[in-house]
């Protein structure tokens, strides 16, 4: 698979299709790996693919510095590829703009990712190289996909308020999560805003909660759950939970799950005139 | 006034906000003024143009500045002056409300409501409604109190320091 991966690069590349390649290569131990970035053919043996390419690459694709670099290919799994459908749909990409080499997969991470255990997407929902033999995308209902949350959603109302504020007290406002989200793509955050100040960009309670549940909100319908801001979090929040719970309530409100077609419309985009309204008196 | 009369001293008075569209609930609340009906006096009503402009930050800046229970109130699905933006606002609320839950917030304390230009009556009731429900709850402390000077230094995590160090 690595050598069909290394192929397909370089021939891209070499005939001008794209000008770099965004892919995983070797990290500093075996157990780890690092986005490269291939410009030349000859470079192409720095790909590679192993059960430890867990991070989302198409973070990159709203970044200057490699936008910069020119047309992309880029190496994506099928929860990946769930992004660029996002990103599509947003209107941030353009999907002449972007070579997709999607890759089958069956479970990145070790121990296996939490994102990996209720997959969907084993082969990538759009593509225009498949690398890897073809897998079967089985259905996982609902309630397994959101099981990771019944045991935070049970707990009471002052539980649940100390649980959160004993792990939004380790947040260091680094802005990591953002930064590293493929959907946090404006270019001016509410965060560096400060006429009115929104959000407080001191490192205390009160505008940590507000920064979290803001960032949680702002991808409400939008997520597709690859975990990246939990993993980079230097103070382990465990902020996919919120993530998460927002997903849960857009599929179970609007029936929607963001990144499965390029056709639907997006759900905080759109309305429907019998959406829930239980609670509205 | 007989209300006013038989409230008990150092009875808790919270404060609630209400964020209302211009064109129906604000109206009702005129409405109820103008036919000099009753209400409990616990509400700062923030007039805007329509429920689709509010962003849920209003709500948890709201909660920082001290309130202790917050009402959005619009127009009745399909009145909407601008057609489609209570619409909308209802699917923000939909998911919003459900992440504040999630956290540990009271929904009691963020209600919701349609009340058109006409429903005089229909704003008082969901004003005594939502003071006599927040007033049960209690001023909502562990908001107000949350810590605004960063992170404490503490022994646990000076030790810890320490040991990277």
């Amino acid at each position: 698979m690595i050598e069909e991966l290394r192929k397909k690069a370089e021939e891209l590349l070499k005939n001008d299709t794209v000008k770099v390649v965004f892919g995983y290569g070797e990290g500093s131990v075996p157990e780890r790996t690092r986005p490269v970035f291939i410009t030349k053919p000859e470079d192409v043996n720095k790909l590679t693919w192993n059960k430890y390419c867990v991070y989302n690459l198409t973070t990159y694709l709203k970044r200057q510095e490699t936008r910069k670099l020119g047309k992309p290919a880029i190496i994506v799994k099928g929860c990946d590829a769930r992004t660029i459908i996002v990103l599509l749909k947003e209107c941030q990409i353009k999907r002449e703009d972007v070579y997709i080499l999607g890759v089958t997969c069956d479970g990145v991470g070790d121990p296996l990712a939490t994102k990996c255990e209720s997959c969907d997407v084993h082969t990538p929902r759009i593509y225009d190289d498949l690398v890897g033999e073809k897998k079967e995308n089985k259905e996982v209902p609902f309630e397994e996909r959101y099981a990771e949350l019944d045991e935070y959603e049970k707990l009471g109302e002052k539980e649940k308020w100390e649980f959160w504020q004993k792990q939004f007290s380790k947040c260091i406002k680094c802005y990591a999560c953002s930064n590293m989200c493929p959907l946090c793509f404006c270019d001016r955050c509410i965060v560096e805003k400060n006429q009115p100040q929104w959000i407080d960009s001191s490192a205390h309670a009160r505008g940590n909660l507000s920064w979290n549940v803001t960032r949680a909100y702002h991808l409400a319908g939008r997520c597709i759950n690859c975990e990246e801001c939990q993993r980079v979090c230097p103070v382990d929040i465990p902020l996919n939970l919120l993530n998460k719970k927002l997903a849960k309530e857009a599929e179970k409100n609007f029936d929607y799950r963001p990144g499965y077609s390029v056709d639907d419309e997006l759900a905080m985009s759109t309305y429907k005139e019998e959406d829930s309204q239980e609670f509205f008196k | 006034m007989s209300k006013a009369e038989a409230k008990p001293e150092n009875q808790f008075e919270p404060k609630i906000i209400a964020f209302l569209c211009n064109w129906c609930t604000y109206a009702g609340a005129d409405l109820a003024g103008t036919g000099r009906k009753e209400y409990q006096a616990n509400v700062r009503i923030i007039k805007l143009p329509c429920t689709g402009g509010i962003d849920p930050l209003f709500l948890i800046k709201a909660f920082e500045r001290g309130a202790d229970g917050i009402l959005v109130s619009g127009c009745h699905p399909g009145d909407c002056h601008y057609n489609s933006g209570n619409y909308h606002a209802r699917r923000r609320w939909n998911v919003f409300r459900p992440l504040l839950e999630f956290c540990g917030i009271n929904p009691d304390r963020i209600q919701f409501s349609w009340i058109s230009a006409a429903e005089g009556g229909k704003w008082v009731e969901t004003i005594n409604g939502i003071v006599d429900a927040v007033r049960e709850l209690g001023p909502f402390e562990s908001y107000q109190k949350l810590n605004t000077i960063g992170p404490e230094t503490t022994g646990e995590a000076t030790a810890a320091s320490g040991e990277t160090g």
